[in-house]
């Protein structure tokens, strides 16, 4: 049967076929541009990639621009959750609030925050402040939209039964409001972490003088494929080094559910 | 009638009706609803579902107010939620982010009982349900059963002099749900509170009861009222071969059985039931 067959690819398998297919296009890559098939000036080479990107992590120039950009990151995504969450928990008290600035959220969340980045850095200048700035409008939103789904979701029996037995508001939100509404923040948790790094590389691209975001704008203006590609390659090892610790924190938060079939 | 014990429930000309914004009118959930239960009685409502059995619980709980008439619990009027009174809802509503221990503790923490005093209080209550070792488990690793019965303890561990219990066993497979009567028996014949059971069973209705008050279709009124004279302790599973019990079950099905045809009418016609 080649459905039961299908399924039974061992995970070995799956790794080595992974393996081989990213062997395989290095390999391409590098075979085409050596032997001038493609202009490496275009797509730089992955031996002088590598190279690139070993030089910058041993001279320490990379991890200092990674820092910059990992710290406006993580500032501007705490501050955008805890935003988010509170605007959140208060709109879903007050209703309204709610009906009074639903418009306006919507609509401000519909404005395409890349291209306020300009007006931010006009704002807040060049530095931290710009970034932080970017970065908590991009995560703000996808907080706020899941804490009060998230409340507004929460089952109507479990509010009743707390209230029977004897909760009182501020139990309400202890006990049941908030751990209701942290299942949904922790769903969109992956996502805002991915809009708060960016937040803050789009910040960064568009008017700073360090960070990931100005490393890659910077080899850009030297028309400096290898820069941009190194830049991209180091900002990706990034994101996936980040995903996989919010996986891990996600299932210590959510071991009370089932487990997903 | 005197109130003997606490617990004493009366429910006076209750009448309860919804908007329903979307039609323009109002739904009349249930009409001059009026009986009273005994402190300590055991009383089941049947009807046909959607006659407004669960709505009447609500009132009684005052997690919803009444549009008109009276309900009073040992003499004073209902208005909000009574730390008295204790609810097991249709669905198990237990907190899933909470462990076995902690929501039966929770009603406990709620009432600002601090922690050393709850926890041989919780201890106790997990013992008697039989859940001794599943204390660290989340609900979602329990089963139905298992689950219903931390619902019980958790209602049961600050003792409410009031329990109101909706449809509660109605997800449980039969045995598992003979089980639960059987022990909610013999809870109530320890502790002795006022119960008022909802439920669309009749036979389980007869098996638990003292008395049974049977609800027309909607909008729910009472229908009749029956004096359920079985010998106590019951056992559910035995009780039913007692004689009475198949000429009781008789007689209230008469009453019943139009209601709940009428009740099934309505719905296939898309009428609110």
């Amino acid at each position: 049967m080649a459905t039961s067959a299908a399924a039974t690819v061992s995970r070995a398998e799956i790794r080595l076929w992974r393996a081989g297919l990213l062997g395989a296009f290095l390999a391409l890559w590098e075979v085409a541009t050596r032997r001038a098939w493609v202009d490496p000036f275009f797509v730089s080479q992955p031996t002088v990639l590598a190279a690139q990107i070993f030089d910058w992590v041993r001279s320490g120039f990379i991890v200092r621009h990674l820092l910059v950009t990992m710290q406006e990151t993580i500032i501007g995504f705490v501050l955008g959750t805890l935003l988010g969450v509170a605007v959140g928990f208060a709109f879903a008290r007050w209703q309204t609030l709610a009906h009074v600035f639903d418009p306006l959220m919507v609509a401000l969340n519909a404005m395409p925050r890349v291209v306020l980045a300009p007006l931010f850095i006009l704002w807040f200048g060049l530095g931290l402040l710009s970034k932080v700035v970017m970065v908590i409008s991009l995560v703000f939103f996808v907080v706020f939209f899941s804490t009060y789904t998230g409340i507004r979701e929460v089952d109507r029996d479990l509010v009743n039964n707390a209230r029977i037995l004897g909760a009182s508001p501020r139990h309400m939100i202890r006990h049941v409001l908030l751990p209701s509404a942290l299942t949904w923040i922790f769903a969109s948790l992956r996502t805002s972490v991915g809009f708060a790094l960016i937040g803050a590389v789009v910040g960064e691209y568009l008017g700073a003088h360090e960070g990931m975001g100005y490393v890659i704008s910077y080899a850009e203006s030297m028309f400096n494929a290898t820069g941009v590609l190194a830049g991209l390659l180091v900002l990706m090892a990034a994101v996936i080094a980040i995903d996989l610790g919010l996986k891990r924190l996600d299932a210590r938060f959510s071991y009370w559910k089932p487990i997903a079939k | 009638m005197t109130v003997d014990r606490p617990g004493h429930i009366v429910l006076e000309q209750v009448t309860q009706r919804f908007a329903l914004p979307r039609e323009g009118r109002e739904f009349t959930a249930v009409q001059d609803v009026s009986f009273d239960v005994g402190g300590g009685e055991f009383v089941s409502i049947v009807g046909p579902s959607g006659c407004g059995k669960s709505t009447l619980l609500a009132l009684v709980a005052g997690l919803v107010p009444v549009t008109a008439g009276r309900i009073s619990l040992d003499g004073r009027p209902v208005d909000g939620v009574t730390p008295r009174l204790g609810f097991v809802f249709q669905r198990d509503a237990l907190f899933p982010w909470k462990t076995v221990a902690e929501n039966v503790g929770l009603p406990l923490l709620f009432r600002g009982v601090a922690a050393a005093a709850a926890r041989p209080r919780v201890a106790e209550w997990i013992a008697r349900i039989g859940l001794g070792g599943f204390e660290h488990y989340h609900p979602h690793q329990l089963s139905g059963g298992m689950r219903k019965r931390v619902a019980l303890a958790m209602t049961m561990v600050y003792e409410p002099q009031i329990v109101l219990m909706d449809e509660p066993f109605g997800a449980l497979d039969v045995q598992t749900r003979n089980l639960m009567e059987n022990d909610l028996l013999d809870l109530w014949a320890q502790f002795r509170r006022t119960v008022v059971f909802v439920t669309h069973d009749l036979e389980e209705a007869i098996a638990l009861s003292d008395r049974i008050v049977v609800m027309t279709a909607s909008p729910g009124r009472v229908k009749s009222v029956y004096e359920i004279g079985l010998p106590r302790p019951r056992s559910v599973t035995e009780i039913r071969f007692h004689p009475d019990f198949g000429r009781l079950y008789e007689t209230i099905w008469k009453d019943l059985k139009d209601e709940v045809r009428l009740g099934y009418e309505r719905s296939r016609h898309g009428l609110p039931g």
